[in-house]
């Protein structure tokens, strides 16, 4: 007898208390509650982490000082001069990607980013952001991003409108790497534990495969929140230093 | 056809992404542990990128995947 399973079940939207205003729907749902405990979690680590502020810090303030300094070390590398006043904003996307990545583990919580909206809304307001930042800072001279140095000229012509496209086209690779690393990733765990549940005693074979996909989930969660905020970096560094 | 057996067969055809994040992937850590023989000195420097690479690589996988989910679970 076959277990009816929906993989996709747990991406469900549920609204906890219905909000409606007009004909808006603001409801708060699960997702928004998801993300109000990652906002509260972040915040609390960090204010009370660094609430004595010792010299010899405890267990709490080395772990709220390894991500400021993880993150302040990215940005030096990778943007270089003229990085550390956006460094409020990268860490914000780093600790805020991580932690929603983190608690979308924990069976039957939600995964805030295996929405395409929310990580869309994050990439578009990087993507949005970086080209003000890179217009305000270059005037009309930011268009020389999209003009490759040293090329012939007749090549130019291919490799405008090249360039022009992968430039437009970030926001939507940003989101939807995120988006399909949370999705694909917690849809296996759902098709793995959905075998394990319906071939009874050899169910502990799939089990076993679950196991080792939490730990590759793991760290695909920390690695994307990783990937996210490097690559809002350089994309900071190109509108900075225009190549 | 009826929609339930293109659908298998589409899914089937999407996973084909896989085998170019598999190359992908293969390559990075190729490239990773032949850096490191010829200078581990540089061991540091390189592994962050290896591990930059081998998370872009592995998400143009999961699009891949993504999109067999979807044509399965969704439409």
């Amino acid at each position: 007898m076959a277990i009816e399973i929906h993989p996709l079940g747990q991406f469900q939207i549920e609204r906890l208390i219905p909000i409606h205003i007009g004909r808006l729907d603001v409801s708060y749902t699960n997702s928004a509650l998801l993300m109000t405990i990652v906002v509260v979690l972040v915040t609390a680590l960090l204010v009370l982490g660094t609430r004595k502020r010792a010299l010899v810090p405890g267990r709490w303030q080395s772990l709220a000082e390894m991500s400021y300094e993880f993150v302040a070390d990215m940005i030096d590398t990778n943007v270089g001069h003229g990085g550390r006043e956006f460094f409020p904003f990268v860490f914000t996307l780093f600790m805020f990607i991580l932690f929603a990545n983190f608690l979308g583990m924990i069976p039957y919580s939600y995964t805030v980013t295996s929405q395409i909206v929310v990580t869309f809304a994050l990439a578009a307001v990087v993507f949005i952001g970086v080209t003000i930042i890179g217009i305000v800072r270059h005037g009309f001279h930011f268009l020389r991003l999209f003009v490759p140095q040293g090329v012939p000229a007749p090549l130019l012509l291919l490799l405008v409108p090249i360039e022009l496209l992968s430039y437009f086209i970030r926001p939507f690779t940003l989101a939807i790497r995120l988006f399909a690393n949370m999705l694909a990733g917690h849809t296996m765990l759902a098709i793995f534990a959905g075998f394990a549940a319906s071939i009874g005693l050899l169910g502990i074979l799939p089990m076993g495969i679950d196991i080792l996909l939490v730990a590759l989930e793991v760290l695909v969660a920390a690695l994307q929140a990783y990937v996210f905020a490097i690559l809002t970096c350089l994309y900071l560094s190109d509108a900075i230093h225009l190549h | 056809m009826d929609l339930a057996s293109a659908k298998m067969i589409g899914a089937g055809l999407a996973c084909i992404a896989l085998v170019g994040a598999g190359i992908g992937i293969g390559n990075v850590f190729s490239a990773l542990i032949s850096s490191v023989a010829r200078n581990p000195a540089a061991q540091g420097q390189v592994q962050p990128f290896a591990f930059l690479g081998f998370a872009l690589a592995e998400a143009t996988g999961l699009f891949g995947l993504a999109i067999a989910f979807l044509i399965l679970f969704v439409f």
